[in-house]
């Protein structure tokens, strides 16, 4: 503890030498509301003298302002460090500590107890070695309990403190204790097989067997929580795995140097070992270990390092490097188990953006073969995922990776989903075993229905319907806007009276009645060309709302989107590029709009563009803007 | 087989986040704060990149408050290393002479740092930005993710936090959306010096303890750095051996008196000490979660 260790004050240069050499623990409490998680990381920060005078003060001044404890210090108040959180007395987002004992350094996650919150749990889980598991005396092993042992043993941990908490509320029973404790073995049996387990009752608000023992409880033989955090191995599975690489970054500041740079994810390496680019499999020998402080003659799992290669192979950011001995395996289609992490729930069929290792690729998610029951840890049937739900599904990708399954090495088995519209990171997953080819999964399971060939465009479809007079600059913007959506990699079709009318239309004149046609028969392909995932781009003058109303009727909800290319008919008889106004005005055209035929001017379109004081540039870019910020473009 | 003390894993990790977002961001910069914090960050994105250059320019938000120290230090330093560095400085505050002493600490400190910050991420467009901020230096910092994100009117909202599990940064973002990125998350205060000391990196001298002339202002020793200091308050100026534990604003940055001249002192110093590192700051005392009210507001 930092003040106990005398060795600051009489030689600082040693202290740091014993500090450097410290290992470092990361662990979770989880558990559910009110089990007294805050208050114990409160109680073992306290103990450990790791709280500063000032944050003393400004805590007892907060208890009594909004503490739960009465006049005693509330210790939750130390972690719980949102507004929110405070007001509300619970816990929302994980919070991470930091302290140290003469042993160790430790940084722990406090993690939120309610279901709503399991995506923050998951969080400070993903990066922990051992979950102090908070259970309440008086209530025994919960739903939220079973599925945060659940969740962590998912994530890869495998030290689990059963912290059986509040006993003083339970005259320090021995029972009790003992029945819990029963009560979760037979429910961890099915959890996992190498899992270890130590079982402590404690009370974190009375100090009893946090950092000393205590006469109440007797009986109690095993470690203190401290004891126990102190001396649980830390070693590093990952360093006897074979070893990988994902490349994050390739390093060329000349013409002469081309190193991979990454984090090596386990094993080790050396300069001569043999090595292969994965998924491409070119084999070449590791020339040096380069780092600022010199070449390095042996890395090891978690230190991020740049490596060269004897051979120039092609590699890129997300290919692996990964020993030749034991390379890691190829497939673009794998059976894998999720935790959906987002409020709305999986949409099976839909396309979501996966990363794995530096890797991001576009997968398509399935229906779930079965649900997770954290319960009974038993198969549910499941048509979706929803918020915190656990299941067991088929994904298949655009392209092949490269991976290790989840169990065999968790940093290139595990990757994230990210919603490709919000951007929001929606689940987690693991890699369980790649599917053959032969069995084909993706168009077995799904409809090809309209969604699906907008998911499959990463869009959604739109009938940009504009409107305007003769000369008005529809085509000319229309084109303008068509090359920006291009260029983004968004599918489109532009659809105006040079490839209708001389086609399907070319039966049609210019009376009211074939306008009305013409209109109709237009707004058909356009919801068709919709119905196909694409972005429809109509220019025709389109004069009466009547007609207009009627194509906007066709089309799905929100999907028609009228803009009005609003020039003056004096502006637009001015530019008058075809012609045709002179021609109009010399009775030469009948029926044209505008001079012999009226023009309905929208009331109410999505976008009204005014073409007197700006060029086609600009109004391209404030219907692009337009359908950016109303999700038409997704990610 | 080597093995790896705590600061071989912090530092990898760092090189690890500090490389993804060069990877995936289009358009990173590193803010640059002239601190201790922001020394190691800039120490830490030179060893990601070796031996190319870090592929983003550094940019330091200036106050025009700042110690003069920290100006020449930054100056000298990002020519060094090669670094870009972009200064700003909100014209608009200056136009109007906002300073700490006419102004009070809030009103300064949210046009010339939170209003500044703002109106350059939105001048050069940058995506991504790399702060030095450590989670044990307060609760909500406590609470905040590696990769942080803002609302494209730089708004932070703790209550939707992305999930981040394992080191799999989600990177994506919307329309007029940035990033907040803190390779330096899991660090601590006692980290960072001894990883100073390790590394012999190069700070501020102002660190270390010397005769400096102080005055007290509002309950707090600051430094008598130039004559903008009001005249009646500057007048009862005394020589004093302190150092600071943060920098800042000279008017609101409090001194600690201390002996303390090399990092050895310091690092024993602050391990002796009874009050958190935040303490000298004038800026987080004004009430209880005012920092997070701070960053939902667009600062740092």
């Amino acid at each position: 503890m930092r003040l106990t260790d005398d060795l600051i004050a009489t030689d600082i240069a040693a202290y740091l030498e014993k500090h450097e050499n410290k290992s470092l623990l990361r662990f979770i409490t989880c558990g559910s509301v009110d089990d007294g998680k805050s208050t114990l990381i409160g109680r073992l920060l306290y103990d450990s003298k790791m709280i500063f005078e000032d944050q003393l003060a400004s805590l007892e001044a907060d208890s009594k302002k909004v503490g739960t404890q009465g006049e005693n210090i509330d210790f939750a108040l130390l972690v719980d460090g949102l507004a929110a959180e405070r007001e509300q007395g619970i816990t929302i987002d994980v919070a991470y500590r930091f302290f140290a004992t003469d042993k160790r350094k430790f940084i722990v996650a406090d993690t939120p107890g309610h279901e709503q919150y399991t995506r923050n749990m998951a969080t400070g889980a993903s990066t922990a070695d051992v979950a102090i598991l908070m259970i309440d005396a008086r209530k025994g092993i919960l739903t939220q309990t079973r599925r945060h042992a659940f969740i962590t043993t998912l994530l890869g941990i495998r030290r689990l403190v059963l912290a059986v908490n509040k006993m003083d509320l339970v005259d320090y029973d021995e029972t009790v204790f003992n029945d819990i404790v029963d009560d979760f073995y037979a429910f961890a049996d099915e959890l996992a097989t190498d899992l270890e387990i130590q079982p402590i009752p404690m009370s974190a608000l009375a100090g009893v067997n946090i950092t000393n023992h205590s006469d109440e409880t007797g009986w109690y033989e095993g470690p203190t929580l401290m004891d126990y955090l102190e001396n649980v191995p830390v070693g590093d599975h990952r360093l006897n795995a074979a070893f990988r690489m994902p490349v994050q970054w390739v390093n060329r500041p000349n013409l002469d140097f081309r190193g991979f740079s990454g984090q090596i994810a386990s094993g080790t390496v050396k300069p001569g070992d043999r090595v292969k680019s994965m998924p491409s499999g070119k084999q070449s020998t590791v020339e040096r270990i380069v780092t600022a402080d010199g070449d390095l003659s042996e890395a090891i799992a978690g230190q991020s390092v740049t490596l060269t290669l004897a051979d120039e192979i092609d590699a890129s950011r997300g290919d692996a490097i990964v020993t030749a001995d034991d390379p890691t395996e190829v497939s673009d289609q794998f059976q894998v188990r999720v935790l959906w992490m987002n409020e709305a729930p999986l949409l099976p069929g839909r396309r979501y953006l996966l990363k794995i290792g530096a890797k991001t690729v576009t997968a398509t998610v399935n229906a779930p073969k079965y649900g997770i029951d954290v319960n009974t840890l038993s198969d549910v049937p499941a048509k979706t995922l929803e918020l915190n739900q656990i299941g067991v599904t088929t994904i298949s990708l655009d392209q092949p990776i490269t991976f290790d399954p989840y169990d065999i090495n968790r940093n290139l088995g595990g990757f994230i989903l990210i919603d490709r519209m919000s951007n929001d990171t929606v689940g987690l997953g693991l890699i369980d075993f790649a599917l053959r080819r032969a069995s084909n999964i993706h168009w077995q399971s799904m409809d090809v229905d309209r969604n699906a060939l907008a998911e499959q465009k990463g869009q959604k479809p739109a009938v940009l319907w504009f409107t305007g007079l003769s000369g008005s600059g529809k085509s000319t913007i229309a084109n303008a806007l068509q090359k920006r959506l291009f260029a983004l990699g968004k599918h489109t079709f532009s659809l105006d009276g040079d490839n209708v009318r001389h086609g399907l239309n070319r039966d049609l004149g210019f009376t009211d009645a074939d306008r009305v046609e013409n209109i109709r028969r237009v707004a058909n392909v356009a919801k068709l060309m919709s119905d196909a995932g694409l972005i429809t781009i109509v220019s025709f003058i389109s004069p009466f709302r009547a007609e207009r109303r009627m194509a906007r009727n066709m089309m799905a909800d929100g999907e028609f989107i009228e803009i009005h290319i609003d020039t003056p008919l004096d502006v637009a008889e001015q530019r008058d590029v075809k012609g045709l106004y002179k021609k109009a005005r010399a009775g030469e055209i009948q029926n044209f709009t505008g001079i012999s035929s009226p023009y309905e001017a929208p009331e109410n379109p999505e976008l009204r563009i005014d073409t007197v004081n700006r060029n086609p540039d600009d109004a391209a870019e404030e219907i692009l803007d337009y359908l950016k910020e109303h999700g038409f473009l997704g990610a | 087989m080597p093995t790896l003390t705590h600061l071989d894993r912090l530092e990898a990790e760092s090189l690890h986040i500090i490389r993804e977002v060069a990877a995936e961001c289009e358009n990173p910069v590193m803010l640059y704060s002239v601190g201790k914090d922001s020394a190691v960050m800039l120490h830490l994105a030179m060893k990601a990149f070796y031996p190319s250059r870090p592929p983003f320019p550094l940019m330091h938000v200036d106050t025009t408050w700042k110690f003069r120290e920290m100006i020449e230090f930054r100056d000298r330093k990002a020519a060094e290393m090669g670094m870009d560095l972009i200064v700003h400085i909100n014209e608009d505050g200056v136009k109007d002479n906002i300073g700490p002493f006419s102004h009070g600490s809030a009103i300064h400190t949210d046009v010339m740092k939170t209003q500044a910050l703002k109106q350059a991420l939105d001048k050069y467009k940058f995506s991504a930005a790399f702060g030095g901020a450590r989670r044990d230096e307060e609760k909500s910092r406590a609470k905040e993710r590696i990769f942080s994100f803002r609302s494209a009117e730089h708004r932070w909202d703790p209550k939707r936090q992305r999930p981040e599990i394992w080191n799999l940064f989600n990177t994506r973002i919307n329309q007029g959306e940035s990033i907040r990125v803190f390779p330096l998350s899991n660090w601590t205060e006692l980290d960072i010096w001894q990883y100073i000391r390790r590394e012999n990196i190069e700070i501020v001298p102002l660190y270390f303890a010397a005769e400096r002339p102080v005055v007290n202002w509002n309950g707090v020793d600051i430094m008598v750095d130039d004559d903008r200091m009001p005249e009646e308050l500057a007048k009862t100026a005394v020589m004093k051996s302190v150092r600071f534990r943060t920098l800042g604003c000279y008017p609101l940055t409090g001194a600690v008196e201390s002996t303390a001249a090399t990092l050895d002192d310091i690092i024993q110093e602050m391990l002796l000490t009874t009050t958190s590192e935040r303490q000298g700051r004038v800026i987080d005392v004004d009430q209880s979660a005012s920092m997070e009210k701070k960053k939902q507001e667009g600062y740092f």
